[in-house]
């Protein structure tokens, strides 16, 4: 007994000297330190890893990066192509000097666009891709060799030849924007923008494009800011139903609406009568949407607009996409919230974003970043380098299901019958935006998606001052859903 | 032919350095026997011989000046002896950390011939001085009484110093940081932050009493606040945090460490507030291409590089790095990465981590605590330096301009962190069993008296 307690004593004393000599090696603050300066470092690989992957290309293409232009002594600027390989631009020897050819010229002007008298389009985006060269190694090394350049890599678009070809026809005369992404990956399949431009003479006639009253030069699906319309009336929906509304509300229109001394009309003068929720999203009646705007709660709508992109950046490999714009303030008064709730008002967006938006329905609430450039490869075709898919959820998959049935019943039974097709089922919105106080003149809107099997496309256009956008920007749609959807 | 070896350089380069890395890591691990170290520390040697030879190469075909293959030489001479004196002096000392000490040197010497070759003679001199001072090193380690004797030396000479800066210093790049002295730019802060660690260990060694810690944290904050003055805001930084980790570990409280951090937060809050040279900084940081003209400029040209430069690498001499400013001494890991690779630049920053690591390490190993106490003070500079630098120029902190230790060109800062490796190592060497005793006891008397008056 007597001899466990002093064993026990032993021990403790152990201990106690054990802790003591712990206390003092300062071993545990050592370890501490070590383990802070690791992790500060670990952090600082895994952004430099993260910078080296995602956020190297905004700088790599940057004008102020001076390499680019150094490359050209070195490699021939590579081609950049549509998806099934036609060539859109290339470089060609003509007196001993490269100059850079447009085979298909003004139809595919803004989004590949051009390299003289600075860049734009592709030709500026993806400059550095063109300029390096992973030709196969013995033709590199017979190049130099030789003292002679080597070939730049080639730059592959998502473009689908055909669907642009309608989609640039389909604009006629109209000035305007048309734009196709595919649903399934993001991809761009034809983005048009009208007034066009000869790329190949832009050094020459640079005077008249660059003082153009119509900017020609400007791309339009992308920089093109206009009012939606009521196309925006998928977005006031939406906030409707996520703040308590159902398909089934019912509203009475009386072909006007008047509130606070301001009085909000139906397109063309029409009177929708008695109609639910849905059957007003299909008639697109302005009245029920002014009633619905101002039972919105305060800042309800623009958390809605905000969540599907609007005043924000749109992810994407093409630079200067300008931000669409949504503003309404608590202190706005009733006439904005009724304007701002059917697509006027100070509301303005880029064809491309309204294309998003659709595509955001048509994917179940989840947009895939749009890019135009699907792979680099070498110019003897061999893979260099491919685009990644990155996708964002932007509402529920209810919430989309929602809009799919309002959208799929403007087709079916309301503004947009003009798209209906056996062949294939499409979905839409119409939009007729003012734009001056001149109610005669309104641009002509139709946002949109159809799908056959697995193939989904969605799809923005507008024609400025087409009028209504049943007559003019829906059937273009239409045409682009027969020509993908048949091929 | 010159574009062929370029691109095979391109791959071996990354491959020489990717194997040396390894090995490093792999001696490093606990379970290592010793002959597979040894083995390990032998084939690094080999890559390191290996890279001199590869770099030196391509160096003589680019620019075919057969000054190149004396350069060469002399670089091979001088990593050779510098081997052998480590063997001979410290005995016992790292295999690692005299690897990687070459290797960091080496790769500095082949990117300092490819952005200016009369730098990388100057290096190579310099090299040469800080390794016979190394030979010294043991002798004034051993002498414990002088070190301490010292301290108020430390602290006067390190003041006065940063004060001559501040005072005559010439602006450069909108920090005062050297002074000229009969035309040789010479980087106090370099040889100051060393005296540092020495007056902090000798202060807090055997009294941690409350008094105590306040006057080191006065002393050490005075030449915290010239460096802030000067606008060094680097350094600031790199003082500031081994000030900080030698309270903590002296006192073993961790209110001081949170307290500090609170501080350090509080401190960058009122910078940004009250000076518009910070602010100018911090702008440049988010969002270097909105500024890319005027504040941006420095950064914005480093990203360019290692972006440009992917993580293979343009190849030496393909990209631009002179394009950015001071290239050779603060951002020349962003000439790394740009010719060099991405991948290589990872390695760097790997062998850094490692060799902080056995800083550590080597404090963990020491008995006695004054020499604990410096090991950890040089361990938390070195550290805090390589992450201000690296952090700085890829833009994941606000880029505030020092050096990358034993690659920059820089006689000061390559002589200043030369010694820092000649001390951990001689400090490893001298753990000084023999002064444990009455080292330690002093400070375990002190605190048992303590805890009995409580």
């Amino acid at each position: 007994m007597r001899q466990r307690t002093t064993r026990r004593g032993t021990q403790r004393r152990e201990e106690n000297a054990e802790d003591s000599r712990r206390r003092h090696t300062l071993n545990v603050e050592t370890s501490v330190i070590a383990y802070v300066f690791l992790a500060l470092f670990l952090a600082m690989v895994a952004y430099f890893v993260y910078f080296m992957a995602f956020k190297s290309e905004d700088f790599i293409n940057n004008p102020a990066n001076p390499r680019v232009k150094g490359f050209e002594k070195l490699v021939v600027r590579g081609e950049i192509k549509a998806a099934n390989g036609t060539v859109l631009a290339r470089t060609v020897t003509r007196n001993g000097k490269e100059v850079r050819e447009y085979p298909k010229g003004r139809e595919y002007a803004h989004v590949v666009g051009f390299n003289s008298n600075g860049m734009s389009g592709i030709e500026s985006d993806k400059s550095f891709y063109m300029l390096r060269s992973h030709s196969f190694i013995v033709n590199r090394i017979v190049n130099d060799l030789k003292n002679q350049k080597n070939p730049g890599d080639n730059v592959v678009t998502t473009l689908d030849t055909k669907l642009q070809d309608a989609a640039y026809n389909g604009m006629g005369y109209y000035q305007g924007a048309a734009v196709a992404i595919d649903c399934n990956t993001g991809g761009i399949l034809a983005m048009v923008s009208k007034p066009d431009f000869d790329p190949n003479t832009v050094t020459t006639n640079w005077k008249n494009l660059s003082s153009d009253e119509n900017s020609a030069l400007l791309n339009r699906a992308t920089q093109g800011l206009y009012p939606p319309g009521s196309t925006f009336k998928v977005i006031t929906a939406l906030s409707y139903l996520k703040n308590g509304g159902k398909l089934t509300d019912t509203f009475d229109c009386q072909g006007s609406y008047t509130e606070d001394g301001y009085t909000i009309h139906c397109y063309d003068g029409e009177v929708h009568g008695r109609q639910t929720f849905k059957q007003a999203f299909g008639n697109s009646c302005n009245v029920a949407f002014s009633k619905v705007g101002l039972s919105l709660p305060n800042g309800a709508l623009k958390s809605t607009a905000q969540e599907f992109l609007f005043n924000k950046t749109i992810p994407s490999d093409i630079s200067n996409i300008k931000k669409s714009q949504f503003t309404l303030k608590s202190s706005d008064s009733k006439a904005l919230v009724m304007q701002t709730a059917i697509g006027q008002g100070n509301t303005l967006v880029t064809p491309l974003h309204m294309a998003l938006i659709s595509e955001a329905v048509a994917n179940d609430g989840v947009i895939k970043e749009p890019f135009v450039v699907g792979h680099i490869e070498n110019d003897g075709g061999r893979l260099v380098r491919s685009h990644v898919d990155r996708t964002e959820r932007i509402c529920t998959e209810g919430e989309a299901s929602t809009l799919k049935q309002l959208m799929r019943y403007v087709v079916t039974n309301g503004t947009g019958r003009v798209v209906n097709s056996s062949s294939y089922t499409a979905y839409g919105k119409t939009g007729t935006a003012e734009f001056s106080s001149n109610k005669n003149e309104a641009h002509s809107w139709f946002i949109g998606f159809a799908k056959k099997g697995r193939k989904k496309i969605a799809v923005a256009v507008i024609m400025e001052k087409g009028g209504a956008g049943s007559s003019h920007a829906a059937p273009l749609a239409k045409k682009l859903f027969e020509t993908y959807l048949s091929e | 032919m010159l574009h062929l070896v370029t691109e095979i350089s391109r791959v071996t380069f990354i491959v020489i350095f990717a194997v040396f890395t390894y090995d490093c890591f792999n001696a490093l691990k606990k379970n290592t026997s010793e002959d597979r170290a040894r083995a390990l520390y032998s084939r690094q040697t080999a890559m390191i011989y290996l890279f001199l030879v590869n770099g030196n190469l391509l160096l003589y075909f680019n620019t075919l000046e057969p000054k190149i293959f004396i350069l060469a030489l002399a670089e091979i001479v001088f990593v050779t002896i510098a081997m052998i004196i480590y063997r001979k002096i410290y005995e016992s000392a790292s295999p690692a950390v005299v690897n990687n000490m070459c290797m960091l040197l080496s790769i500095g010497f082949i990117m300092l011939t490819r952005l200016d070759q009369s730098k990388a003679i100057r290096q190579l001199f310099f090299a040469c001085i800080a390794l016979i001072l190394t030979c010294v090193i043991p002798l004034f380690l051993s002498n414990v009484k002088l070190i301490k004797g010292l301290k108020l030396f430390y602290i006067v000479a390190g003041i006065l110093l940063l004060g001559v800066v501040a005072v005559a210093g010439k602006m450069t790049y909108g920090a005062k940081i050297n002074i000229r002295i009969g035309g040789v730019a010479i980087q106090p802060s370099e040889f100051v932050k060393i005296l540092m660690v020495l007056f902090i260990a000798c202060m807090l060694v055997t009294d941690v009493s409350r008094k105590q810690v306040f006057k080191t944290v006065v002393l050490c904050g005075l030449m915290i606040l010239i460096l802030a003055y000067s606008r060094d805001l680097g350094n600031a930084m790199i003082f500031y945090l081994t000030l900080l980790v030698m309270v903590y570990a002296a006192t073993q409280k961790p209110v001081y460490l949170a307290g500090g951090t609170g501080l350090f937060v509080l401190a960058a809050f009122v910078g940004y507030f009250a000076f518009s040279h910070v602010r100018t900084r911090v702008i440049a940081w988010k969002d270097p291409l909105s500024v890319v003209d005027s504040a941006g400029y420095q950064i914005s040209q480093s990203l360019f590089a290692i972006g440009s430069g992917g993580w293979f690498g343009t190849g030496l001499y393909q990209g631009m790095p002179k394009r950015i400013p001071v290239v050779e001494t603060d951002f020349i890991f962003s000439a790394i990465s740009e010719e060099l690779g991405g991948l290589f630049a990872l390695c760097l920053i790997f062998i850094c981590i490692a060799n902080f690591l056995m800083f550590f390490n080597i404090a963990l190993k020491i008995n006695n605590r004054f020499y604990k106490l410096i090991a950890l003070g040089l361990g938390a500079l070195y550290a805090s330096q390589v992450f201000t630098t690296l952090g700085g120029v890829t833009k994941f902190i606000p880029s505030t301009g020092v050096t990358l230790p034993l690659i920059s060109y820089g006689g000061s800062s390559l002589m200043a962190t030369m010694l820092m490796f000649a001390m951990v190592e001689g400090l490893y060497q001298y753990r000084g069993d023999k002064e444990e005793a009455d080292e330690t006891k002093n400070y375990q008397e002190r605190y048992t008296e303590k805890r009995r008056k409580r």
